[in-house]
């Protein structure tokens, strides 16, 4: 009588199972995760996997209609069920149809990694309930999180689902910039078919297992890696530093390129890798990792700015005396005695901790050899700087390397520095397999960049017109163990610690310090959101002192065209951020006079209401040093136009903004494009995407090159520069002065790329050298903006709900008003996760369940105001919203917090115990609210 | 080996020769086996239809074990019930409510899980089976610490029995984390709460969890409200003194002293709630 399935625990089971309504069959372990068995034994990548955990539901699948997380689900335990993957939705019509248009319309997909999970849960509540309200929305989507959108926008697509919308038509030519236009590489990533970087298996692929530091410092030795390989069949080769034909160095700034490869030695922060063990996928997971042959002994380690700094120090690198990575520095005026001129003067010290990226797409991709080039096909925001750093590693040319960008599920900046690359080309490199590496969430935490922890001390005076005087701000920043972006955070923070006013007399200083832990990388911002925490709750205080509306003080002193930055440059033309805080006006003061009614009405109750201001500016691309971008574009014989759109789209839409302003410099429409990806190999350089800088500088080179194309049909046509270009297949019909001539293009010969014309244009924001004192011209173009938040404070608990987020922002030009939104919203959704949750602690709860980002019930209804004060330098006026926009959510969620409660917080995050003891102090001392 | 029985003898008499590790739900056992590889015998007993389904006889309410939180708020229940229903809604996401299990919450015994509150303030029992027999242990006993239980290697919680002695109570569940969805628990309460016809209160069952290595009841509270009228603010008649009980930890989520001041609060909206509903 044996009824059961049994089998060994390892050993494969053959089990039968309808998937997207079809019988199949699959022989796997029956203990394989659902997802792993959906994904590699059965090809349907739809299914994403981000954390292994049931903390991200990425893999949310239908089991018998329900939804579920597949990481969870055995495969065993599915045998004679029903399910169906993001694959198999599009048999669900219409219900299905509806919700995949209005994710299009509403920009409800930004990276697209978190979308399958969303539909399919989204579909299984829709199939219940028509016109579902938006608690159930929520309710539904809960269990999914999202780090691009806000969520807002995903929740009014599934609101909206069942009125049909359409998605909006291709605008006319010349009407592209500014249209509300569908994401272009939208419909894969509503259908599930996105490559992302662990969607492609390459045949006979091998994979990698990375042997990495389980102490923030140690020195180690290994036993015998041969006689581990020989007893490990299946394992081809451990890979150590010994193995690295070229330099055992990379990093993203190379003038302070320091982080090995694999450790030599000593490693410098727990996480880091000393061996990689290359071989088959199935040997690998069975390997007990514990016992690989490698001693480690621990030693002391540098865990904090202060041990790193202390007389004495060890030096983590040799060359960095004090551990100091770089110093940064502004001095404008004469602050010190500005500051006794002062009528009013405030000060503090404030700190932030490492907060991690939490991308829903752990670091991923292959590489192959071939002859003696070599393929890397990964996620990443910077493909040049990875082929120029991987080339560097093996010891051959840059041109023997080729870089293929897969869609980027999340990047925000830590997908800038390498991860996968290095191990899985060198693999490919040395075995010639191709070579395939997935991190795992826990792999992702503990090795890849992370926000700088900050500790900030500033001072600042009001003279007694309410004018800002004099500011004095020091700041240091905890860079972990290698350099990565550290000499530009505490490069950028310096310009932008007076926040978008005029301060008069100024000195910033600041100072990258090592110690033995994480790196702190790029993190949306470089470092101002957090002087943004400290920099605008001081104006706040501020405001205070002089007894002036905290709206007020910021218009009064909000830069405009005339006024000079601390770094002395006049801005000129397209300074918006007084535009943004008038644009506030209105809702800022209802919302006052909303809170103060509402606290005097609740005496006794426990909850408190409270509205926070606070603003910021923020200048786009490199910090006075060169970062150009080319675009190349092609008029094909088809009559269709090529676009080498080598902006990377981790999300925020520049496949699409860069094609409208192309297409409108061009006069031909949206539709006429056909993009071609960054791949290395096809697409010139354009940058890497981080600093907002691809609307401004891409999206200018964009501008330029489909200008300079239209010139030269028309050239080609005899024709002016008044004459309307129609691009038929194969042929072009150009009217001028009511005369029409046809270009037929099959008939033209083909340049070198294929293409019957082919303008190329390269643009560099023109900049200037900052001076000893931080004086000069670091960027051409800055963004402004500025939040208004409500919150709801329980006192008796010290938890905050955010209601409302008004947000305006300058953006010159706002080339897809959708797309800006969803920046914004995205945004707001980050900077609200570092005010009241967010804290990375290394070797402390290194998965998504500890860390905690926002989900789909923390996020209110962000309303987006957006300035259009054009930049003469951007294309068609625009400015960059990327970073921008989480800039002022965090300070103005704080000056809510303590506009509610009377608290200031000095160190984020406000957790519940954190804000509850802050009330008590506060209480204790005798202060209570008036 | 996997084992997937389809009866419950079949998984019992599994567990008699071979020492082997239970899955059901899974919502608990794939994040903590993370990347290794699965080593051990598993015994899935998901396949197992005699420990689903929620029934009732005169004297219990009888929650299979394999019963996931989804069915619990599916299910139509008594008054009493309406903590465990509010629990279920908060554990996780609809992902994990759909696939974790009562069995596996209890039997996980971590001190944040959601569902052991409610279930302490119903007083109730769990029936583990062995090829040996059955036998019912009061869940207040079952769970004698941070991850341990009175689960013997060779037994398999079946069931969830829950005494139909005070089903019209009126009763809440209040969960504090530090975001909405998805969230381990920073403390809890459940709230079990009946009166008598002059509405003072003639039990009251108060179970705390997140707060101690296991959930807690606070026996002194629930002595001290016997008789209290329920028109005045009963939580305000909560000290800390009959927090006692409690003796939380300091993790990555909250600090020990703010969890016990924010039990008390809990507890007194809790109890507030109850008085409010009645």
């Amino acid at each position: 009588m044996l009824t059961a399935t049994n089998s060994e625990t390892g050993a494969v089971a053959t089990i039968q199972f309808s998937l997207n309504g079809k019988p199949v069959e699959v022989a796997v372990p029956a203990i394989e995760r659902l997802s792993r068995v959906l994904r590699e034994n059965l090809g349907l990548t739809g299914t994403k996997v981000g954390c292994d955990a049931g903390d991200c539901g990425a893999c949310t699948v239908l089991l018998n209609r329900d939804p579920v997380c597949s990481c969870l689900v055995a495969a065993g335990q599915v045998e004679g069920c029903e399910v169906v993957t993001v694959e198999g939705l599009a048999q669900r019509a219409p219900v299905y149809d509806r919700l995949q248009k209005s994710f299009l319309c509403h920009g409800a997909a930004q990276c697209g990694i978190c979308t399958p999970g969303m539909l399919v849960s989204a579909t299984a509540l829709l199939e219940r309930e028509r016109s579902p309200s938006e608690s159930a929305v929520k309710d539904a989507l809960g269990g999914v999180l999202c780090r691009c959108t806000g969520y807002r926008k995903i929740i009014d697509a599934v609101l909206d689902a069942a009125q049909s919308p359409l998605p909006p038509k291709c605008p006319d030519t010349g009407k592209a910039v500014g249209a509300r236009l569908a994401r272009l590489d939208g419909q894969a990533k509503v259908s599930g078919t996105e490559i992302f970087g662990a969607d492609e298996i390459p045949l006979e692929t091998l994979s990698v297992h990375v042997v990495r530091s389980p102490y923030n410092r140690a020195r180690f030795c290994f036993g015998d890696l041969a006689a581990f390989v020989v007893a490990h069949p299946g394992v081809s080769a451990v890979l150590t530093a010994a193995d690295i034909p070229g330099r055992n160095c990379f990093g993203v700034i190379s003038r302070f390129a320091d982080q090995p490869v694999f450790a030599e030695l000593e490693t410098r922060f727990r996480g880091e890798a000393v061996a990689a063990v290359v071989g088959e996928s199935n040997t690998l997971q069975k390997i007990d990792w514990t016992r690989f042959p490698v001693q480690w002994e621990e030693l002391p380690a540098i865990t904090s700015i202060d041990a790193g700094l202390a007389p004495g120090a060890p030096r983590i690198h040799e060359s960095r005396e004090q551990n100091l990575l770089v110093r940064g520095r502004v001095v404008h005026g004469d602050v010190d005695r500005a500051l006794s001129e002062c009528h009013a003067v405030v000060e503090g010290e404030f700190e932030t901790g490492f907060i991690e990226h939490a991308y829903i797409e752990p670091e991923a991709g292959f590489a192959r050899r071939l002859g003696n080039t070599l393929e890397v096909q990964a996620c990443t925001q910077s493909p040049y700087m990875d082929r120029d750093d991987i080339a560097k590693i093996l010891g051959i040319a840059p041109e023997s390397v080729r870089i293929i960008p897969t869609a980027v599920g999340g990047g925000f900046g830590s997908k800038l520095d390498l991860s996968v690359q290095p191990f899985v080309a060198l693999a490919a490199w040395k075995l010639n397999r191709p070579v395939r590496m997935v991190y795992s969430r826990h792999e992702s935490i503990i090795s890849t960049t992370k926000r700088h922890p900050s500790r900030i001390r500033m001072r600042a005076g009001a003279t007694n017109d309410g004018k800002l005087h004099a500011v004095d701000f020091t700041a240091d920043f905890n860079t972990g163990a290698y350099s990565s972006w550290g000499p530009t955070v505490a490069a950028r923070v310096p310009v932008h610690a007076s926040g978008p006013y005029r301060v008069p007399h100024y000195r910033a200083l600041t100072r990258a310090v090592h110690t033995n832990l994480v790196p702190g990388g790029a993190f949306r911002g470089f470092g101002v959101p957090q002087t943004a925490i400290a920099q605008e709750q001081i104006y706040d205080e501020l405001a205070d002192r002089l007894g002036m509306d905290r709206l007020e003080f910021r218009i009064l002193n909000a830069l405009d065209e005339t006024t000079p930055t601390v770094t002395g440059q006049v801005l000129g033309a397209g300074v918006g951020i007084r535009a943004c805080l008038l644009a506030l006006r209105p809702a800022w003061q209802q919302a006052r006079n909303q809170c103060a009614a509402y606290n005097a009405g609740s005496q006794g109750g426990p909850l408190r209401k409270g509205v926070g201001i606070a603003a910021m500016w923020y200048g786009c691309g490199n910090t006075s040093l060169p970062n150009p971008s080319t675009i190349r574009v092609g008029l094909k014989s088809d009559g269709r136009i090529a676009l080498h759109q080598g902006a990377i789209d981790i999300g925020q839409g520049s496949n699409t903004i860069i094609t409208q302003i192309c297409a409108d410099a061009l006069g031909a429409p949206v539709d006429c494009f056909d993009l071609v990806s960054g791949d290395t190999g096809i697409s010139p350089d354009c940058g890497k995407t981080s600093a907002s800088r691809q609307t401004l500088v891409t999206g200018k080179a964009a501008q330029m090159a489909g200008t300079e194309l239209r010139r030269a049909i028309l050239q080609l046509a005899n024709c002016c520069e008044c004459a309307v270009i129609e691009f038929q297949r194969c042929k072009l019909i150009i009217s001028e002065n009511g005369q029409q001539r046809t270009v037929s293009l099959d008939t033209l010969p083909q340049d070198k790329y294929g293409y019957v014309l082919t303008r190329e244009a390269t643009f560099d924001p023109p900049t200037s050298p900052l001076d000893q004192n931080g004086q000069g011209v670091p960027y051409a173009v800055f963004g402004f903006g500025a939040h208004m938040t409500e919150v709801l404070v329980d006192i008796e608990l010290g938890t905050v709900s955010v209601t409302k987020i008004t947000a305006a922002h300058d953006v010159g030009r706002a080339i897809n008003p959708t797309l800006i939104e969803g920046q914004i919203e995205g945004g707001a959704a980050q900077g609200l996760g570092m005010a009241l949750m967010e804290e990375f602690f290394p070797g402390k709860g290194e998965n998504l369940h500890d860390y905690l980002i926002p989900t789909a019930g923390d996020m209110p209804r962000v309303e987006s105001i957006l300035i259009e004060d054009p930049s003469p330098i951007g294309p068609f006026g625009a400015k960059g919203i990327g970073e921008q926009a989480v800039i002022p959510t965090a300070p103005a969620i704080l000056n809510a917090i303590h506009d509610a409660t009377g608290v200031r917080i000095r160190r984020v995050p406000a957790t519940p115990d954190h804000l509850r003891s802050a009330i008590l102090a506060r209480r204790q001392n005798g202060v209570e609210r008036a | 080996m996997y084992f997937r029985p389809k009866t419950l003898e079949e998984a019992v008499q599994t567990l008699a020769v071979q020492r082997a590790q239970i899955l059901s739900g899974g919502t608990d056992f794939f994040p903590a086996l993370g990347e290794r590889h699965v080593e051990r015998p598993i015994l899935d007993v998901s396949g197992v239809r005699e420990l689903r389904g929620i029934t009732s006889d005169p004297a219990f309410i009888r929650i299979g074990g394999l019963t996931t939180w989804s069915e619990i708020i599916a299910t139509p229940l008594p008054r009493a019930f309406d903590a465990l229903k509010l629990a279920a809604r908060e554990i996780g996401g609809v992902q994990i409510q759909n696939r974790g299990t009562i069995a596996g919450n209890l039997c996980n015994a971590s001190p944040a899980a959601d569902g052991v509150p409610p279930l302490l303030a119903l007083n109730a029992e769990v029936e583990l089976v062995s090829a040996a027999g059955s036998r019912r242990v009061p869940l207040a006993q079952f769970i004698v610490g941070n991850r341990e239980t009175l689960l013997r290697p060779d037994e398999v919680l079946s069931c969830v029995l829950v005494p139909r002695d005070i089903e019209d109570a009126a009763s809440t569940f209040l969960k504090l984390g530090a975001r909405r969805y998805l969230v381990i628990s920073i403390a809890m309460v459940a709230v079990v709460l009946t009166a008598d016809k002059a509405q003072r209160v003639s039990a009251a069952r108060i179970a705390v969890g997140s707060c101690s290595a296991r959930a807690q009841r606070l026996t002194e509270l629930e002595r001290d409200l016997i008789g209290t009228h329920l028109s005045g603010e009963i939580g305000a008649l909560v000290t800390s003194t009959h927090l006692q009980a409690l003796s939380p930890k300091s993790d990555v989520r909250a600090t020990a002293e703010y969890r016990q001041d924010a039990a008390r609060t809990l507890v007194a909206r809790a109890l507030d709630t109850c008085a409010r509903n009645y």
